[in-house]
């Protein structure tokens, strides 16, 4: 009798142990698959911006020095997109540097926006800097929930995580150019 | 772009909550945007053609207050129906952690998802129990977004992650030119909020109107929100009874208008107030305000520069402060004026960009919201009887 409910026992620990497990590996999968999406969301809008600028250098709206550190820091982040994040990101603050330099204020700013050839063109890469912010910002979180659920040590003693690589924030300066931000 | 939004707190009954999510969706609708509300609503048929019945609300006390939620099997069909049905780009749960139709969206959905978190839990006993859940519902969200600094705490100090600042907002356009509801024999001074519920603190200020109306004979009080006044007001000596006046529950144009008539609004909270919209209201409508002195008010006031502030709960103070501003017309045409400018910043219009870019970020790229079926108990019970439903 004793060993029977001994065995009943064991086998409640066991479901609620198995329960536990499917629940997290569940859960790690969720994170792995939103840190895929905002990563995903986060290269779309880098690469919404790199284009942009160029387009902004392309259009003579600036004088030819201008636009040619503008193309040439957008030419670098639109190479760098396959490259590992850490030097993506170097590329990409450099392109966040330049842009900063062109478009200093508000008052440059209006007067670009006079010049283009198109009213809404900066209005758009305005749409896209505060994006590309926000994306990255989303993505930085997903990891760091994901961190957190993988440092467990059930997590790490199983495996729960498979062969999914430790999951990596993306560090880069994207503040969005002042003049363009100023309300 | 295609937006469901879900909203935690009963439609029909008037709250802050509600009231933003409806502002919400017909400021996005204005500019141009397909929005879907799903909610708990008491009268289906007062629901507005953008917004979906999600079930009838359940009175619960929740984080401190009386709160109408809806949960159960049911709902969550409810909401399942409405995440398939709706093929939304985006999915927007308000108050992901209030246990009603938001968790059980945020359950049920996989996709591109944004929660704003709205009021400040001070007491994480409610974390704690559901911090396992609540976990596992928020880590699917993709952004959160807090509508004050105080609601930005919660989700810092209890959650881990952080969230985007997006400030609550009014229509200011609903407001501005509202023309005033009655004329008032002399000043008038404004209550709105629930008169019933301890926290807007409407004693305070009946113990400070005793001391105006001694100082200012035709002083009026004007009681704005729901609530039994015989209950609320049975303490209060007849005579002063005759100077308060109960406009009781108003529409939003009335109300707009009522703000519009006031000399001065009155905002004597003693607490759980994470943001003040109402303040903003009542500068928009172009009464000067004064307000107790929580973190939240002080920062929407601009630490007093937009409206006169009192130390929480000191009603004898509040009697100081509203004498001193009645006798002082230049003062409150001043507050008027920096409370119109202050207003301005939080326009719906402004507001609603803001959400948009947000959305833009994290839709990028992405499919659109489905249903989640993967390892849910409930949910599959939910799934089976709405086969069943469906079949009958």
């Amino acid at each position: 009798m004793g060993a029977w409910w001994w065995a009943v026992g064991a086998l409640v620990v066991l479901l609620v142990v198995g329960l536990y497990l499917s629940m997290t590996a569940g859960r790690l999968d969720r994170l792995h698959r939103r840190i895929d999406t905002s990563l995903h969301a986060l290269d779309t809008q880098l690469l919404r911006r790199s284009a942009q600028a160029l387009d902004m250098a392309a259009s003579g709206v600036y004088d030819p020095a201008t636009a040619v550190v503008l193309a040439d820091s957008a030419h670098g982040a639109r190479a760098a997109s396959d490259d590992d994040v850490v030097s993506r990101g170097l590329a990409e603050s450099d392109l966040t540097r330049v842009l900063l330099e062109a478009i200093p204020d508000a008052q440059e700013a209006d007067e670009l926006r006079e010049a283009a050839p198109d009213p809404t063109m900066l209005d758009d890469l305005r749409g896209t800097c505060v994006r590309v912010q926000l994306s990255r910002r989303f993505h930085n979180d997903a990891v760091r929930a994901c961190r957190q659920v993988r440092r467990q040590r059930l997590v790490r003693w199983l495996h729960l995580a498979g062969h999914t690589p430790w999951p990596e924030t993306v560090e880069m300066d994207d503040t969005p150019p002042p003049g363009l931000t100023a309300r | 772009m295609k937006i469901g939004i879900v909203c935690p707190y009963a439609w029909d009954v008037p709250g802050g909550v509600s009231a933003h999510i409806r502002d919400q969706a017909e400021t996005l609708i204005e500019m141009g945007h397909d929005v879907s509300v799903i909610t708990p609503v008491e009268d289906p048929d007062s629901l507005p053609p953008y917004a979906v019945d999600g079930g009838r609300p359940r009175s619960v006390p929740y984080n401190g207050s009386v709160a109408r939620l809806t949960f159960g099997v049911k709902a969550t069909a409810r909401v399942r129906r409405w995440i398939r049905e709706g093929e939304f780009d985006v999915l927007h749960v308000h108050e992901p952690l209030a246990p009603s139709l938001g968790v059980l969206a945020c359950w049920s959905a996989r996709g591109p998802m944004v929660a704003t978190v709205h009021s400040s839990i001070e007491r994480s006993r409610v974390l704690v129990t559901g911090y396992y859940l609540a976990q596992t519902a928020l880590e699917k969200i993709s952004a959160l977004v807090a509508v004050s600094e105080h609601a930005r705490r919660t989700i810092v100090d209890h959650l881990g992650g952080d969230a985007v600042l997006i400030p609550n907002g009014v229509r200011v356009d609903h407001y501005q030119d509202a023309p005033p509801l009655r004329e008032w024999p002399g000043p008038a001074i404004g209550f709105l909020g629930r008169m019933d519920e301890p926290r807007k603190g409407l004693p305070i200020l009946l113990e400070a109107f005793a001391g105006i109306r001694a100082r200012i004979p035709d002083a009026t009080l004007v009681l704005i929100g729901p609530g039994d006044p015989d209950e609320v007001l049975a303490e209060v000596p007849a005579a002063l009874r005759s100077g308060i006046v109960v406009l009781g529950r108003l529409d939003e144009a009335d109300k707009a208008r009522a703000l519009a008539s006031l000399s001065v609004y009155v905002a004597p909270n003693t607490g759980g107030e994470s943001f003040g919209i109402v303040l903003l209201e009542a500068m928009a409508a172009g009464a000067p305000v004064v307000a107790s002195d929580l973190d939240a008010f002080a920062r929407v006031l601009d630490e007093g520069r937009c409206g006169a502030l009192f130390p929480v709960g000191d009603s004898a103070a509040l009697e100081a402060t509203v004498i001193d501003l009645l006798g002082n017309d230049e003062e409150r045409r001043r507050l008027v004026a920096a409370g119109a400018r202050r207003v301005a910043a939080y326009d719906w219009r402004t507001v609603a960009g803001d959400l948009i870019d947000v959305y833009a970020s994290v839709t990028a790229g992405q499919s659109r919201v489905r249903e989640d079926l993967r390892g849910q108990i409930v949910g599959r019970l939910a799934r089976r009887r709405t086969a069943e439903g469906g079949a009958q």
